[in-house]
């Protein structure tokens, strides 16, 4: 019943930024689709069964608005890739053709 | 092996508060048994000798003063390389998190701490705990301790190696679809997947955030009882954490060594106890719930129909969530980052460091769940996947009126050879037929070993599975059975894992 | 209009005559509790980068998210005060998009079951009619961090070469409030835009959840237009224009838009669903960063929050404590205090309507209330620099000088010696009478002695007024007023010095 071509795989990968090579391609979109095939099997649920998405039985569980404490900012960027002034560095957002 | 090593937690506890022997020898006696067997094993991402010893010392000055800070206090444990620790590296075995020390503990490891407890390191896992063989660690395979050419089960492998092979006593595990309870099958140890929202995930590195629960591992049903009490408990820091008192288990795995299982009723899960388990494995099983019927347990077959649907319904919300839990590995703000030299963008770098970064199950299964997630696929794929879980609530609810709890077989099978399923997930995905019906309904469960199989002389694991908040039940059974099977024997169960020095002749 | 290049090219006279508009508002408010939406780091606009941050705000693995208490209140209340229905449960929900600016990778919002909605604001109109507009629901969010792009042109993200994050603002919490859309507002679209902008900004102040201050981007717009040609059904395609920071900007930008769909749609070309940006100098819109070929945010329910069922009992009391419209407030004290509507807007312009009312709360006739404020206190406002409201005063100090006076107490020209020091510290305004000495004297004994005195020591000017010339009783009334310091009322001692001298004195 699955359907997964190729370019479904690339698309799919493109919206999770996976840079997936050609060969990865080959080989993913065969076992993503043969595993969707299996999992498919849910379809057979009748669409009246309702949902569900949490098992723990809890309602309105809220926080004080009271402040805690922070990291301070040399803990916070520690692990940063690149820092600079008290900042966090990132490439450019923007891609060349926007 | 020293004598040190071979001992129970909970003897380690009582000689140390007695002041019979030390922490700092507790502790070197198993960082030494971990540098001598772990090369083999590699059941440890990272080890801290100093850090550890340090510990120890502090534990055995506290206690010298007069205070002991919990029952395991002076006691050494290892933690899932999932869980945060502000003093050791987190990786997930994986590269993506290469560098990374948290700046926070976990609650988890801060109860340990509290507690008294004396970690002794980070355990290898299948990388973000996806998988059940431990061979998608970045950092290669944990290997079985009662076969070195066997996996040791995941994605908790690295923490029942160590609790199975003596580097450890106790070990932190997480599971997700049976990541404690399956490798504890394999290596011949107990492992506990606690009622979901009993202990706290705050530190645990999300895979599947609904699914996921950290749980214990010991060699015996009552450490892993005494760890999980540690462990245990209401923590405002996760919204889904119970404000309820923590289930009994400690005082259940005394009741349940007492012996006597009469009027416990024992529901045998059809669905999961039949021809799809290998042959050496029903038979281990089958024998286990006979001696569950000496010990006077009321044993009655049931039907929970819709567990057949517990494989794809897992395998649809796991990476549903695990593909936003991932989102974040980004390379903006810890980590690792690939192909920033001011030609490419945030997206492009993003990208080119999740490709470099993850392993191929973990982008597997993060494109599954984007897809499954995406507007077209919802309804059929992550939709139908959350009415499946509503339908195994309610088999694992009307099985539960009449049973106080239900058994299976943990796996199907026996540890398996490394190597062996590596490229056909489908199969390795249904190995997980018994564990996953418990993650989605968020009850209780835990692997007790029943012996080996005649098959192949490897560990099986006797699943009991307890309604949620009532943990105590599956370790009073447990108990009890534990009890039975080392009479019947004569060898304690845990005195029969071989000894890793050989196997490093056969790796 | 000064870009000729870039102006619409018709009016929206010109648009009305061939389409209709049709409008759809997003506001995003930021709440101002103490604290995030999902942890305990403040929530302070302006902070050093990067201090008001912690493990789950800047999304580090194993963090978990922590709903805020008050930031749910803060929704109900704005729910409420827009006569939406409040859901008995409403959950999280996960939006997944990539962008570095979002810790992440995902926000946490509300997707299909927003905790308020089907609500209306009639939006009080420069003509003095109101605009019902139909609030299709607000939910909770939570904010992103900020950018700034270096190496660039002048910190614009197009041509930077990177950028810097600052993740303090990430995870303020965010109320989003979303109308249906806007129809059949003609030429009145820019107008109603801006007036819809204006009184939820007025409403959700009167409440007291926000700071609603647009230029510091506590409270941001966006604005869907489309056009259809008259007559149709079917809603033409539109473009959201985002960075829409002042009132102004709001009316200049819808209007804007028409004309250029207009000019699109007339010259034969099709309208790009797309966002676009605001540009404040030129007035002018230009196409924003390309979404993604299809937007799918892939939604699911936030698996580490637990729902959230808002009892009957406490959204009630949160009706009950609701304040009164603002506009609606001040119609009813133009009316009560019989003042003209210059008088009122001078009122609010001087950010003095709260605290004439509060003073008149406290017992001032509303007259003298009003005088102070807008003259004594405004001037000494302005000579410290400060806003009205930070004066060391309170409306219950005011009204107890109002008080003084009018019992007699003080004079007008003492009053003000007591107003100041209470704005000098010197404590309320009882004990700056106590402590500076300057209560009217009353005494009449004391007040006779000294008329006599000085009748005494001016006998020419005393027989003046004996013969008949009473004006020259100033001359006393002036001696006597400088011997008590000011502290006499000065047509008692007139009307005493008449009495002496009547009297032989
Ligand atoms: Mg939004
Ligand atoms: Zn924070």
């Amino acid at each position: 019943m699955s359907d997964i071509t190729r370019s479904d795989v690339a698309h799919l990968a493109r919206l999770a930024r996976l840079a997936v090579t050609d060969d990865e391609l080959d080989v993913f979109s065969g076992q993503i689709d043969a595993i969707l095939d299996t999992l498919g099997r849910v379809s057979d649920i009748p669409d009246d069964v309702p949902p569900t998405s949490h098992v723990a039985p809890l309602t309105n569980v809220l926080r004080p608005d009271e402040p805690a404490p922070s990291l301070s900012r040399e803990a916070a960027l520690a692990g940063a890739p690149e820092a600079e002034e008290g900042r966090f560095r990132v490439p450019r957002i923007l891609g060349e053709s926007q | 092996m020293s004598e040190l090593t071979r001992l129970s937690a909970a003897e380690i506890a009582r000689r140390v508060q007695a002041r019979e022997v030390s922490s700092v020898e507790v502790t070197r006696a198993h960082l030494d048994r971990i540098e001598a067997v772990d090369g083999g094993l590699n059941a440890f991402l990272h080890v801290d000798r100093e850090v550890a010893l340090a510990a120890a010392e502090a534990v055995d000055a506290e206690i010298a003063a007069g205070t002991v800070r919990g029952p395991l206090a002076g006691v050494p444990v290892a933690i899932k390389d999932n869980v945060a620790t502000s003093d050791m590296p987190t990786t997930c075995a994986s590269h993506i998190l290469d560098g990374w020390r948290p700046p926070y503990d976990a609650t988890v490891v801060r109860r340990l701490r509290d507690g008294g407890l004396v970690p002794l390191g980070k355990t290898n896992l299948d990388e973000f705990a996806m998988g059940g063989s431990n061979e998608n660690s970045a950092f290669g395979p944990v290997r079985n301790p009662w076969d070195a050419s066997r996996v040791s089960g995941g994605s908790s492998g690295g923490s029942a190696t160590a609790t199975a092979a003596g580097e450890t006593p106790l070990a932190i595990g997480s599971d997700t679809g049976g990541s404690i309870r399956q490798p504890g099958a394999f290596t011949g140890i107990v492992g506990v997947k606690p009622t979901y929202g009993t202990v706290s995930r705050y530190g645990l590195v999300a895979f599947s955030s609904s699914l996921d629960q950290i749980g214990s591992f010991g060699r015996s049903v009552l450490d892993a009882a005494l760890l999980h009490e540690v462990i245990g408990g209401h923590d405002p820091n996760d919204q889904t954490s119970i404000d309820a008192p923590l289930p009994p288990v400690v005082e259940a795995a005394y009741a349940g060594a007492r012996g006597d299982l009469a009027g416990v009723r024992v529901g045998v899960v059809r669905e999961l106890s039949g021809e799809g388990n290998q042959p050496g494995v029903l038979a281990a099983f089958t024998d286990a719930v006979r001696v569950l019927t000496d010990l006077g347990a009321d044993v009655v077959e049931v039907d929970c129909p819709s567990f057949t649907y517990a494989v794809p319904a897992y395998y649809l919300i796991a990476p549903s969530e695990a593909s936003s839990n991932l989102a974040r590995f980004d390379a903006m703000r810890y980590g690792l980052r690939i192909g920033d030299d001011g030609s490419h963008s945030t997206d492009e770098v993003m990208s080119l460091t999740r490709e470099a970064g993850f392993g191929p199950e973990v982008k597997r299964r993060i494109m599954i769940g984007t897809h499954a997630l995406s507007a077209g696929a919802y309804d059929a794929l992550y939709g139908k996947a959350q009415k499946a879980r509503t339908l195994i609530v309610r088999d694992f609810a009307a099985a539960f009126e009449y049973c106080d709890v239900l058994v299976s077989p943990t796996v199907p099978v026996t540890a398996f050879p490394l190597g062996e399923r590596v490229d056909d997930p489908v199969a390795m995905y249904l190995a997980d037929l018994c564990t996953i019906p418990t993650n989605l309904a968020g009850n209780a469960a835990l692997s007790v070993p029943c012996g080996v199989s005649a098959d192949d002389g490897l560990p099986v694991g006797l699943q009991i599975m307890a309604p949620a908040l009532a943990d105590d039940r599956a370790y009073r059974v447990a108990a009890a059975y534990e009890l039975a099977r080392d009479t019947s024997s004569g060898t304690p169960f845990a005195e029969t894992i071989p000894e890793p020095a050989v196997l490093e002749t056969t790796s | 209009m000064t870009s000729t290049v870039d102006a619409a090219p018709y009016t929206v006279e010109e648009v009305c005559e061939r389409f209709d508009p049709v409008m759809g508002l997003e506001v995003h408010v930021e709440l101002n509790t103490a604290t995030k939406m999902f942890c305990g780091c403040r929530n302070e606009f302006g902070a050093e980068p990067n201090t008001h941050v912690c493990p789950v705000c800047l999304g580090l693995p194993g963090s978990l998210p922590r709903v805020n208490a008050r930031a749910v209140e803060g929704a109900v209340k704005i729910g409420l005060a827009l006569n939406c229905q409040v859901r008995e449960r409403s959950g999280f929900a996960r939006k997944n998009y990539f962008y570095p600016d979002m810790p992440k990778n995902f926000q946490i919002s509300q997707y299909d079951d927003p905790i308020v909605f089907d609500g209306h604001l009639d939006v009080p109109l420069d003509d003095g009619s109101t605009w019902r507009v139909e609030i299709e629901r607000a939910h909770m969010e939570e904010d992103t961090g900020k950018s700034l792009h270096m190496g660039g042109a002048t910190g614009r993200i197009h041509g930077a070469s990177y950028s810097l994050l600052d993740y303090n603002r990430a995870g303020v919490p965010l109320i989003e409030i979303v109308t249906r859309p806007i129809l059949g507002a003609g030429t009145r679209a820019p107008e109603i835009a801006r007036a819809y902008v204006s009184a939820l900004r007025d409403v959700i102040q009167g409440l007291g959840v926000s700071d609603v201050r647009m230029d510091q981007g506590s409270m941001r717009c966006d604005a869907n237009v489309s056009l259809m040609p008259k007559g149709a059904t079917e809603f033409g395609t539109r473009t959201e224009t985002k960075n829409v920071n002042s009132l102004r900007s709001v009316e200049r930008a819808v209007r804007y838009e028409m004309g250029r769909h207009a000019g699109v749609l007339l010259s034969g070309g099709t309208i790009t669903q797309e966002t676009r940006h605001f540009d404040e100098q030129s007035g002018t819109t230009s196409a924003g960063r390309p979404k993604e070929t299809f937007a799918d945010y892939r939604f699911f329910p936030e698996p580490d929050l637990v729902p959230i069922e808002p009892s009957a009992a406490w959204v009630e009391e949160l009706r009950a404590g609701l304040p009164e419209r603002p506009w609606e407030r001040r119609a009813r004290i133009q009316t009560e205090w019989g003042i003209s509507d210059e008088e009122l807007r001078d009122l609010v312009n001087a950010g003095a309507l709260d605290l004439v009312a509060d003073t008149v709360e406290a017992g001032a006739p509303a007259e003298s209330a009003r005088s102070w404020w807008v003259s004594y206190l405004t001037q000494q406002a302005n000579t410290a620099g400060v806003e009205l409201a930070e004066l060391a005063i309170t409306p219950a100090d005011v009204a107890r000088v109002i008080a003084l006076v009018a019992e007699g107490t003080l004079t007008n020209k003492l009053a003000r010696q007591v107003v100041d020091g209470v704005l000098a510290g010197e404590g309320a305004p009882d004990d700056v009478v106590a402590g500076r000495g300057l209560a009217v004297v009353s005494d009449d004994s004391a007040l006779t002695a000294a008329v006599d005195e000085a009748l005494a020591a001016q006998p020419a000017i005393a027989e003046k007024i004996r013969s008949g010339k009473t004006k020259a009783a100033g001359a006393i009334v002036g001696a006597v007023m400088k011997a008590t310091r000011g502290q006499a009322d000065a047509a008692r001692v007139q009307s005493l010095v008449l009495e002496r001298v009547a009297a032989g004195s």
